[in-house]
């Protein structure tokens, strides 16, 4: 059977039939858009689909209204104000497409495969994902690779709900560490993130610590669970494709768009909320003001009006408009980042990997109202076998 | 060979010889300010947005649907848009010229 990596679209029959679905979360019901072209117009629309509302919080699913004060930025912000911070973050965030930081990203991922592949077997999500994502995490905010050891020992729950209950106490720690780490590049100012963004300004304004906090929750958080979720899809993947690694050793030409076409079919952020500012409809459906809909990044990979046999991974895929780093404004901003980890990824894999065998799956499925949808795993163990 | 030659949000002109491939691939290997091309050339960033020059239009040729609803929500898009990922390079497209979009 070849169905342990496989992710399925429970969306098909509702964005065929009606283009939208629901659900409850908290009392504060989201209207979740599923068609391709809905999505990305709605993304397009910021202005009546709003992120930067007075309610922070409120445009993440499960909402975090109950549990953060603090403004994601740029996340939470929309234009005008959006621009001038996302101008001051995108050279920064567009570093791994430096050869140095490649050249970095490159040895810590060998070193990393190399480890598993001397293991018997190997949990994944925790002993190869989590340590492959934090220690790149380490170059995308310039910080000693030590730090990473702090990060791998939250594990992986740290910012991630259980169900509909958020865990205050858990999110705690990370904007705990935050605090201390802002307070100590004012104190003594280096050539990392913090340290950069306490000495910038926007708008003629030096950035306030709160300002500073609200960018690095968004790095953390942003890039945490998404790159967690790509990193152990594209192991399930190869485990039951080996074909497909083998041909990227042998045309390695190809990484990119395999890259592009797993982070497709993986599409690791399901979805994504807007609050609503003004009553209006998408899909002939009514939508109130001050109510929410999600952009349905999952969903809208699967439309089969955009993508022809939609639920097959190829990687010939030459036109590939998949949302799974957002759309318009608010695209993801660690998207430079994440791609440079897959593609080096899959580079050394295909390189140094024979085959992996998964021994067991523990899945993870999230509930989103009618609908169930598997987004990864929480537990996968692998035995990886070389050549 | 074709001579392609890029005009940036600076007013810089730079012209490029290329064979082969996409002409955003072209203008990422020599580093032209405003075409990233995020995603490689698959069609799904917008990040090598350009404006055809009006007289090269019929040379560079249609866009596809694809393309084209992807243009339809880009930043400044008009009817000289295109996402240079989706050019390819060859003898039809010499002497064109492209204004960077970003």
């Amino acid at each position: 059977m070849m169905d342990k990596s496989k992710l399925s679209d429970p969306f098909e029959k509702a964005r065929v039939e009606k283009g939208y679905g629901h659900m409850d979360d908290q009392n504060d019901p989201v209207t979740i858009l599923l068609r391709h072209k809905d999505v990305r117009k709605t993304a397009h629309n910021w202005k009546t689909f709003q992120s930067g509302g007075e309610e922070v919080g409120r445009i993440v699913i499960p909402s975090e209204v109950k549990i953060r004060d603090t403004r994601q930025i740029p996340f939470e912000v929309d234009p005008p104000l959006h621009k001038e911070f996302r101008s001051l973050l995108d050279g920064w965030f567009k570093r791994p497409n430096e050869p140095a930081y490649q050249e970095k990203l490159h040895k810590q991922i060998s070193a990393l495969v190399d480890e598993v592949l001397n293991k018997d077997e190997v949990e994944v999500v925790r002993d190869f994902s989590l340590k492959l994502q934090s220690r790149a995490l380490t170059l995308l905010l310039n910080t000693p690779f030590s730090e990473s050891e702090t990060w791998i020992s939250w594990g992986t729950h740290v910012f991630r709900s259980e169900g509909e209950s958020l865990d205050a106490d858990k999110a705690n720690i990370l904007y705990n560490y935050i605090d201390e780490r802002i307070i100590e590049a004012a104190k003594n100012p280096g050539e990392d993130l913090y340290s950069v963004l306490l000495g910038s300004e926007v708008n003629g304004k030096k950035l306030t610590h709160e300002e500073v906090k609200g960018i690095m929750i968004l790095t953390f958080a942003g890039g945490r669970d998404t790159v967690i979720n790509a990193l152990t899809n594209s192991i399930a993947y190869f485990s039951e494709h080996p074909k497909s690694l083998h041909a990227i050793k042998e045309n390695p030409e190809m990484i990119n768009n395999a890259v592009e076409e797993l982070i497709r079919y993986f599409a690791p952020l399901t979805h994504m909320g807007r609050v609503v500012t003004e009553d209006t409809q998408v899909c002939e459906h009514a939508i109130k003001a001050d109510t929410r809909v999600s952009l349905c990044w999952a969903s809208a990979n699967r439309d089969a009006a955009v993508f022809e046999n939609p639920n097959e991974v190829d990687f010939d895929r030459k036109m590939n408009p998949h949302v799974s780093f957002g759309f318009g404004t608010h695209n993801c901003l660690g998207a430079t980042h994440a791609r440079q980890i897959m593609r080096t990824l899959l580079g050394i894999l295909a390189e140094k990997v024979a085959s992996m065998d998964i021994i067991n799956t523990d899945e993870n499925i999230e509930e989103l109202g009618e609908f169930d949808r598997k987004v990864g795993y929480n537990a996968i163990t692998v035995k990886f076998n070389k050549y | 060979m074709a001579k392609i030659t890029f005009i940036t949000s600076d007013n810089e002109k730079v012209t490029l010889e290329g064979a082969s491939g996409s002409v955003m691939q072209l203008a990422v290997n020599n580093g032209v300010s405003g075409i990233d091309g995020d995603c490689g050339g698959v069609c799904s960033c917008a990040t090598c947005h350009v404006f055809v020059a009006e007289k090269d239009l019929e040379k560079v040729g249609d866009a596809s649907e694809i393309e084209t609803d992807m243009l339809e929500l880009a930043d400044e898009a008009n009817e000289f848009s295109r996402l240079c990922c989706q050019i390819e390079i060859s003898e039809a497209i010499d002497g064109i010229e492209l204004t960077v979009a970003k």
